[in-house]
């Protein structure tokens, strides 16, 4: 039996700037249906035809440029945009705010990037459609944290309590700030912060979210010493283009290096994931072990991006199901 | 010492010692041509020494500002020689155009025009956090410096 499938309707019209913005239960209707296009790709060919997504990465990015443009493209919308600044006029001096409010009157939807912290709320304030926050700096990068919950939720077979650790840059990585604020909202969530003193966690992600919220947490500096204990391992780089000093960046960028001796004292049922591109935080090594899901999920990234963008455009899919026949 | 007292106006009140500058100075009270008046180490029964500043013919002042300069202040609103209103000073929830975020990454430092905005997040340790970047300033003392 043919049934439409609706998207969230609670959700179109709105923007993912920061992980908050989407409340426990809408990520995870957001989950459900990524699993369902995750189970039938070809169902969602035409949702999104004559729809145009602007794709605005004022700062170099391959994966999450990529991943949002194929999961457009294999929605059947189209794509328009620039992969660096100065392709954009904010080169010849023109304001974000000028951008993107110009950009608006042509696509439907917004996916920026920008170096600035901060940059995607002031687009947020400018435009009068979705816009989703593909990374501003070292501050969020929302859709990433959906990519990891969702690789969570479809991986991590383990019920009850689980223990993350978060490994390498803590200060500078985008990433680890994003995951670290929305999974914290999860009970039953433990968090071992392991980095060296210079890139520790910032004091409002550590102190105002995760000691506010009671989230049991604790800073170490030794992988190897705390591996054992862990069901997922979320591996990070130490980001070069954060640093202003490169002798820092050149004495701290080698300080955790995974491979297949430290994966030999992790659980059975160890979950390894990277938001990448790795530099040689992880031995290509470590590739072959059933446990590093890295690459799967930059998948299920797509598969999330695709939910995301149907939700926040109100798109509905037709879909067969077994179930209703 | 007699200083005159006012008859439409306001009287900042109750400012810790040695503030009474800085508000002169934050006010732009300078170069006005309507009466002034600073008084430093005055006393008081509540705090010891006090400074106080009293200001003819304004009514119109940040109180923003004020609260976030010196958080135990009082703000008197004279009208025709009698008190008009009374308020009592805190620290702002939300402080507009008066802090600078000093995060180098932060946007507000390259996007022209937009209202450094920054919002208090632990009221005991004079905590606030910058609305783009979540960057966190702790005023130090009683004053606007972080």
């Amino acid at each position: 039996m043919k049934m439409k499938e609706k998207a969230h309707m609670d959700l179109k019209g709105r923007s993912l700037i920061e992980p908050a913005d989407l409340n426990l239960k809408e990520m995870e209707e957001l989950f459900v249906l990524a699993d369902r296009i995750r189970k039938n790709p070809q169902g969602s060919g035409e949702v999104a035809k004559g729809y145009l997504m602007a794709t605005l990465f004022f700062e170099p990015s391959t994966r999450t440029r990529l991943s949002f443009e194929a999961a457009m493209l294999r929605l059947g919308g189209q794509v328009i945009g620039f992969s660096e600044q100065g392709s954009s006029s904010v080169a010849k001096g023109e304001t974000l705010g000028d951008t993107v409010r110009t950009v608006s009157c042509y696509a439907d939807i917004v996916v920026m990037r920008h170096p600035k912290e901060g940059s995607a709320k002031v687009a947020w304030q400018e435009l009068q459609i979705p816009l989703i926050n593909g990374g501003d700096g070292g501050h969020h990068h929302p859709t990433q944290t959906l990519t990891d919950l969702y690789t969570i939720h479809c991986e991590v077979k383990k019920k009850g309590r689980l223990i993350l650790g978060v490994c390498g840059d803590l200060k500078f990585g985008r990433t680890v700030h994003s995951l670290l604020k929305v999974i914290s909202l999860y009970p039953q969530v433990e968090i071992v912060l392991i980095s060296p003193p210079e890139l520790k966690t910032p004091e409002y992600i550590t102190k105002h979210i995760l000691e506010a919220r009671g989230v049991p947490y604790r800073e170490v500096e030794s992988l190897e010493e705390n591996l054992p204990q862990l069901d997922i391992l979320y591996m990070t780089r130490v980001q070069r283009e954060r640093f202003f000093n490169e002798a820092d960046y050149l004495r701290l960028k080698d300080s955790y290096i995974l491979n297949r001796e430290k994966m030999s004292k992790g659980k059975k049922e160890l979950v390894v994931l990277h938001p990448l591109p790795r530099v040689n935080e992880i031995a290509k090594e470590v590739d072959l072990d059933p446990r590093a899901l890295y690459f799967k999920q930059a998948k299920y990234g797509m598969y999330i991006r695709m939910a995301l963008i149907m939700a926040l455009l109100g798109l509905e899919r037709k879909e067969e199901h077994d179930d209703c026949r | 010492m007699i200083v005159d007292s006012i008859n439409n106006g306001i009287v900042i009140d109750h400012l810790t010692k040695g503030k009474g500058l800085e508000v002169l100075s934050l006010l732009k009270l300078g170069n006005v041509d309507y009466p002034v008046a600073l008084i430093m180490n005055a006393h008081s029964n509540k705090y010891g020494k006090k400074d106080l500043v009293k200001i003819e013919n304004m009514m119109d002042v940040d109180l923003t500002v004020l609260g976030l300069l010196d958080p135990r202040a009082t703000v008197v609103y004279i009208r025709q020689g009698t008190v008009a209103e009374k308020k009592n000073l805190c620290l702002p929830e939300k402080v507009i155009g008066a802090i600078q975020c000093k995060n180098p990454r932060c946007i507000t430092t390259v996007e022209k025009d937009i209202p450094q905005t920054f919002l208090l997040v632990d009221r005991k340790n004079r905590c606030y956090r910058c609305e783009y970047c979540d960057d966190l300033k702790i005023l130090k003392g009683d004053g606007l410096d972080g």
